[in-house]
């Protein structure tokens, strides 16, 4: 026998189950007057600096059928690269940013969308720079532990060719899964992301 | 606060994403390897909900939604603790719970179950745990309900649990289930977790020593989320 180590096990995950927009977003639900607003609905305020985008995508299973019931949420730095949370120790984040984003997915097409700002680069743990981008974390029913994955920008390519995680990726033809490209739509800096759940273009999802 | 990288996910513990059991499962899971990714800011730094995010009946599910009187129903507390996986408190833990009422019908435009709606039960609240990692809602104890995936499958009574810790990697979803309910053993959501030990860190039991006399009983239901490295000893990062 030896010492024990005296851990705790981290409480296993269920699925989110097909009525997580009741919890988390109740108001797009349609269960209004319990929260004022559903969390992570606005992520701007009128002040906050950087440059406005807006990030759009669908979730699809693997019959190619576009989710309707996910939920998907974002975490990002400000246009500084800094994030707001105590964790962050370079410096003070735009407090006009709240950097978190969630979004239920429209109703009839399942489109996720987040208005928010491009985001500066963040350092690797070497203190390499990372390429800007936006952290994304999704459940549904059907999905047994949240899925985590990136978004890197598409008019980004010097800082994506040089990003030290992409850049270690094996299978090369996988790293566009991460990358979404710019498009503009309504006068908006918009980034189409769709995520794939599985088959040929299935989407990198990380062991973080 | 120490703020280093998170242990590693134990992912034999926690369900696989493909299981067969759970149909659902078989079209909306991941088939191609994880790409493991060591913490960088991005994943140990995460978003904090203050107190003032929440109203004086966030927490209280018996009254946030009441109209005309209180929900039909056993009236039970949920309170436990937020631990990480060195057992130390997360204070600061936004927990938003849902669930369905006490015939097992959720308040959902897609639910079908012939169970009635309750007017005056909405099925959703939220609390932060306290400084020692506390927290406590009041409601009224869910029904169990059948759900399309076998011919005739029941989910157990449960009560579904979003937590943030304090960082992005830490974000978890759960499901908590009722001492003594026989349908947690029958239920293909929970088989999808593999280890009966892992299931049972699901179950809360009755406290009866928190119950309040001659209103609502008391059922404990403490969470773990991962816990983290200290940062003296890891690569120095940018500006540390």
């Amino acid at each position: 026998m030896v010492q024990s180590l005296d851990r705790l096990k981290e409480s296993p995950s269920q699925t989110a189950g097909p009525y997580v927009h009741i919890g988390c977003t109740p108001n797009f639900s349609g269960i209004e007057g319990v929260f004022p607003d559903d969390l992570g609905r606005t992520m701007l305020k009128p002040e906050t600096k950087g440059e406005r985008i807006r990030v759009v995508g669908r979730v699809f299973d693997g019959v190619g059928t576009p989710l309707k019931d996910a939920l998907v949420e974002i975490w990002q730095a400000d246009a500084d690269g800094l994030y707001p949370s105590p964790q962050e120790t370079r410096g003070k984040a735009d407090p006009a940013f709240t950097g978190f984003g969630r979004s239920a997915g429209d109703m009839a097409s399942g489109e996720f969308v987040f208005d928010t700002i491009k985001p500066g680069p963040v350092p690797f743990k070497d203190g390499r720079p990372q390429a800007p981008h936006i952290t994304l974390w999704i459940v549904a029913r059907g999905i047994n532990l949240g899925l985590h994955t990136r978004l890197y920008f598409g008019d980004e390519e010097a800082a994506n060719a040089s990003d030290p995680i992409l850049s270690r990726i094996e299978h090369r033809s996988r790293v566009a899964t991460l990358i979404a490209p710019k498009t503009m739509e309504d006068g908006m800096a918009t980034y189409r992301h769709d995520i794939f759940l599985q088959g040929e273009n299935e989407t990198i999802f990380f062991d973080i | 606060m120490s703020g280093g990288s998170f242990y590693q996910r134990d992912r034999r513990w926690h369900p696989p994403a493909y299981d067969p059991g759970y149909k659902t499962s078989i079209t909306r899971s991941p088939q191609k390897p994880l790409i493991a990714l060591d913490n960088t800011l991005s994943e140990m730094t995460g978003p904090v909900f203050g107190h003032e995010t929440l109203g004086p009946l966030d927490d209280d599910m018996i009254r946030n939604f009441a109209k005309d009187g209180e929900p039909i129903g056993q009236r039970i507390i949920v309170h436990g603790r937020v631990l990480d996986e060195d057992a130390r408190p997360v204070p600061g833990a936004l927990i938003e719970v849902w669930q369905a009422n006490a015939g097992g019908r959720y308040r959902h435009k897609k639910e079908t179950y012939l169970a009635p709606l309750d007017p005056n039960f909405g099925g959703c609240g939220r609390t932060i745990s306290g400084p020692d990692g506390s927290y406590r809602f009041r409601t009224i104890k869910p029904g169990p309900y059948p759900w399309p995936n076998g011919p005739n499958d029941w989910r157990p009574a449960h009560i579904h649990f979003s937590i943030f810790g304090h960082g992005f990697a830490q974000r978890l979803i759960t499901q908590m289930y009722f001492e003594g309910d026989p349908l947690i053993w029958l239920c293909p959501i929970v088989a999808t977790i593999p280890d009966k030990a892992a299931i049972e860190r699901l179950i809360a039991p009755l406290d009866m020593a928190n119950t309040v006399p001659m209103d609502a009983r008391a059922y404990k239901f403490d969470i773990v989320l991962r816990g983290r490295r200290s940062t003296l000893f890891e690569n120095r990062m940018e500006g540390n």
